[in-house]
């Protein structure tokens, strides 16, 4: 029935099991790109280049064990929500399914819009005993595919619960619902005297639960540090119903394990975010804005040195964009221009400060530039002389994303890096990819964070395989992350093990089976495909057991039972979709390596 | 010759206005002020006369208390050569604005006035006019484009009216306020912010120019615009048609 066509060739890598440390990714035929993945090749090139760029959903094999919608499930979610809340208009359904920069697409018929934490609960608890994959959303303004249904899960859309619960004017401590938009809260906050912690391109439409949920960055990060830091607690449904009020509103609160953390940033995995409470800083009066000119990045680095140093207490951003950003900026949207003479500039640098005292401020700014000037670290600058003026700095760098779009094709790259290595890695992709592509350095230099965005006419996979897996395996190489701020999502789920070891990415699954034991919430996008190191045990003898059924079905007893519940795992999952062909990713200490087998 | 431009100090054109609980006024209190647009428009374009070698000088002038020395200071990094701050109290009106221009065009004698056609504060719209009027100058308001003649001296100024554009030639010295669409202002350079440190704000006080700070206007009360009402989605053309008929009186 099974052949193992491939099993002479991958067994010299089972053979070295002892300096394997974790065989992982057994079901990685989810993303495997069958066409791509030429059979025949197997014993020669184990690394297959399949990481698909915009039609990665494509490829992905739908999970199984989820159950299908039906009318019943529909009825169910009437009951509870009402007719309003349940959303099946297939208008409303197209923009929920597709993400921002439409390059992600699923195919999801229903999206649901609770009002409360209760009806949020009810929701899981049904789905979870349904076995409906469910993904969460908020502004869906994600940039990794994070905040889309993959296939058909149910849409949970949080935005009907925004409203705001409590302000405390003294602490400065906004407890919201998650669905509130960015720029409502810093708005209702203004008018307090307060501001938001962070701040992003997106604000318009991003809401905090997706905030706090992806640990989104943005351009206050410099200063006010991370949601890690700023989100004093958050109210959380888990997958089966079960709400987790963790809504402190304690700066200091050392009593156990700091579980809201693991809901900053795990995008949706563990649970449905409802409620967050956040440290908010008081709004400062005097803001002010230079747009300035480096002749190289070593100048940026300097720069970004002295400015901690001399501006202090006032800094509130540094960013950076090069002159292929700027040109993308001006060529591709209207109404920007260049607040510097058109001479070749290779390097842009914003800095923004932000303090209690205008004209202290601006003196401190001006006497820093101009010794900056003086002393060689600018070419040359300018400095925003009111809130327009600002507005139109910051456009050219909040630009880029909107001006990459209309360009065509874009790669986009999200990577933590020590300082004074960030750039290399533009230039060397510069001379690997050769005149066909725009390759851009921008990004967070104050937090070391780099947006590396490579722009083609048009989607190629030949690219794809030029810029992937070299990207990470350099950023891996340089002890980098390769998602610093916008998350994993679709896009990274699989890449995970280039910034994370075996053994946290272990962990990081056993935290995901005992939250969402079905793995019902935002599937395809964590790690929670990855069996742990004892599994690839049992993977090698499965694989030895070459589809005999009456092998299989003694490997399912032995180990005293242990891998019992695996084996009927994968034998319904093998043969309910007569999956022709899998792939291993085997991590080994220093490098990874991926394993692919046919079963037909 | 020289170019004198007026430029105020206003609240940032893009804060939000907020008028204080005892409705005296605007909030200004720990809000960001700039230069007027229209004054920054005014200003790039004496810079750009001048750059184009008609004009020797740019003298920026602004009026009120001690903190207008900032905007100025905005003036210089942007190309001003000098500066005129008269120390006056906050609020002034259009005529007292006027007179206190008269008394320094007589002292600096320049060939050209350029003002923003209004502020953005009090939007009056008014001292253009009555500086005109009291020097007995020709007048060209709402410039969207101004061409100087040096041999002939003359300045042909496009103005933006209801009809479309009227083209008027006014004999110099002359005053122009100007409208959004002449120019687009620069930006203050590094070099220019380093230079405006070393250049000369003179202060005079309103006396000085024996001019007599008064007004016949009397403030009655400032209150914040009503309040837009929430819209309502009728279900049908006909409740459509009944809202329009009964509720808006369209019909």
């Amino acid at each position: 029935m099974y052949q193992q066509a491939f099993s002479t060739n991958v067994k010299p890598h089972f053979e070295n099991q002892k300096n394997v440390e974790l065989c992982c990714h057994p079901l990685r035929d989810y993303i495997g790109n069958l066409q791509v993945f030429v059979a025949r090749n197997v014993g020669q090139t184990y690394k297959i280049h399949y990481r698909s760029f915009s039609s990665a959903a494509k490829l992905i094999q739908r999970n199984p064990s989820f159950s299908t919608l039906n009318a019943d499930d529909v009825k169910h979610f009437k009951e509870i929500l009402g007719e309003k809340n349940v959303i099946e208009d297939e208008d409303t359904l197209s923009t929920a399914n597709v993400d921002w920069m439409r390059k992600y697409k699923g195919s999801s018929k229903l999206l649901l819009q609770p009002r409360s934490t209760e009806e949020v609960s009810q929701i899981l608890k049904y789905c979870n005993s349904r076995r409906l994959a469910v993904v969460p959303q908020g502004g869906n303004t994600g940039l990794v595919g994070g905040s889309v249904p993959v296939f058909d899960e149910v849409i949970v859309n949080l935005g009907s619960m925004n409203s705001i619960i409590s302000f405390d004017e003294v602490s400065g401590i906004l407890v919201c619902e998650a669905g509130c938009i960015l720029e409502n809260l810093d708005s209702f906050l203004a008018n307090k005297g307060f501001i938001m912690p962070l701040d992003l391109g997106a604000k318009g439409s991003c809401q905090i639960g997706g905030n706090v949920s992806t640990n989104a960055g943005g351009l206050r990060f410099v200063r006010y540090g991370s949601l890690h830091g700023n989100i004093l607690g958050l109210e959380a449904v888990l997958a089966n119903g079960t709400v987790l009020d963790m809504l402190g509103t304690l700066r200091k609160d050392n009593t156990g394990y700091d579980l809201k953390q693991l809901f900053i940033g795990s995008e949706g995995s563990l649970g449905i975010v409802t409620k967050v409470s956040i440290l908010t800083p008081p709004k400062l009066s005097s803001i002010n804005l230079a747009f300035l000119a480096c002749k190289d990045y070593f100048s940026c680095q300097k720069l970004l040195l002295e400015a901690k140093r001399k501006l202090g207490e006032v800094l509130s951003a540094f960013e950076f964009l090069d002159n292929q950003s700027m040109d993308m900026v001006l060529t591709h949207l209207e109404g920007v221009r260049n607040p510097l003479p058109p001479s070749m500039y290779n390097f842009y640098v914003l800095i923004e400060t932000t303090g209690s005292d205008e004209s202290y401020d601006k003196e401190k700014l001006e006497a820093f530039l101009l010794r900056s000037m003086e002393g060689g670290l600018i070419s040359d600058g300018v400095v925003a002389q009111d809130i327009n003026q600002a507005s139109s700095f910051w456009r050219i760098r909040e630009g880029i994303t909107e001006a990459l779009m209309k360009a065509g094709a874009v790669y986009k790259y999200d990577l933590s890096l020590p300082v004074e290595k960030m750039y290399k890695l533009v230039e060397e992709m510069r001379l690997r990819l050769g005149p066909s592509a725009k390759v851009m350095g921008y990004g967070h230099l104050g937090d070391a964070n780099l947006h590396l965005n490579i722009s083609t006419s048009q989607y190629d996979d030949t690219v794809l395989a030029q810029i992937e897996p070299f990207v990470y395996e350099w950023t891996s190489g340089h002890r980098g992350s390769i998602s610093a701020e916008h998350g994993l999502g679709l896009m990274k789920a699989n890449e995970i093990h280039y910034s994370k070891s075996s053994e946290t990415v272990q962990l990081m699954a056993s935290i995901k089976k005992l939250f969402d034991s079905n793995g019902i919430l935002n599937p395809y996008k964590s790690a929670e495909f990855i069996i742990f190191p004892e599994i690839s045990h049992f993977l090698f003898n499965y694989i030895e057991c070459e589809g005999n059924q009456d092998s299989i079905a003694e490997l399912g007893q032995t180990n005293n039972g242990k891998y019992a519940e695996e084996v009927i795992w994968m034998e319904n999952f093998y043969l309910s979709y007569q999956l022709r062909s899998w792939v291993l990713i085997v991590i080994t200490s220093h490098s990874c390596k991926e394993v692919s087998g046919i079963v037909s | 010759m020289k170019i004198m431009v007026a430029v105020k100090r206003v609240i940032d054109y893009a804060v939000k206005i907020r008028v204080k609980p005892d409705k005296t006024g605007v909030e200004t209190s720990n809000v960001k002020m700039s230069m007027n647009p229209f004054c920054e428009i005014a200003l790039e374009e004496a810079l750009r006369i001048k750059e184009a070698g008609l004009a020797s000088e740019v003298i920026a002038v602004s009026m009120g208390p001690t903190q207008c020395v900032d905007t100025l200071r905005t003036g210089l990094a942007m190309g001003a050569d000098r500066a005129i701050h008269v120390d006056a109290p906050a609020t002034l009106y259009p005529l007292s604005v006027a007179k206190i221009l008269k008394a320094l065009v007589d002292i600096e004698k320049p060939g050209l006035l350029i003002l923003g056609k209004q502020a953005i504060d009090d939007d009056c719209n008014q001292t253009g006019q009555m500086v005109a009027g009291l020097l007995k100058w020709p007048q060209g308001t709402f410039a969207s484009k101004v061409v100087l003649d040096k041999e002939k001296q003359v300045a042909t100024v496009d103005r933006e009216v209801d009809g479309g554009l009227e083209t008027l030639c006014l004999d110099l010295p002359a005053v122009i306020t100007t409208d959004l669409r002449l120019n687009q202002p620069r930006y203050a350079t590094l070099p220019n912010i380093m230079k405006a440190k070393s250049k000369v704000i003179k202060k005079v006080t309103p006396d000085e120019l024996n001019v007599e700070i008064k007004s016949d206007l009397e403030l009655v009360q400032v209150t914040e615009p009503p309040k837009r009402k929430a819209g309502v989605i009728v279900s049908s053309v006909d409740e459509l048609i009944d809202k329009l008929k009964n509720d808006a009186h369209v019909f």
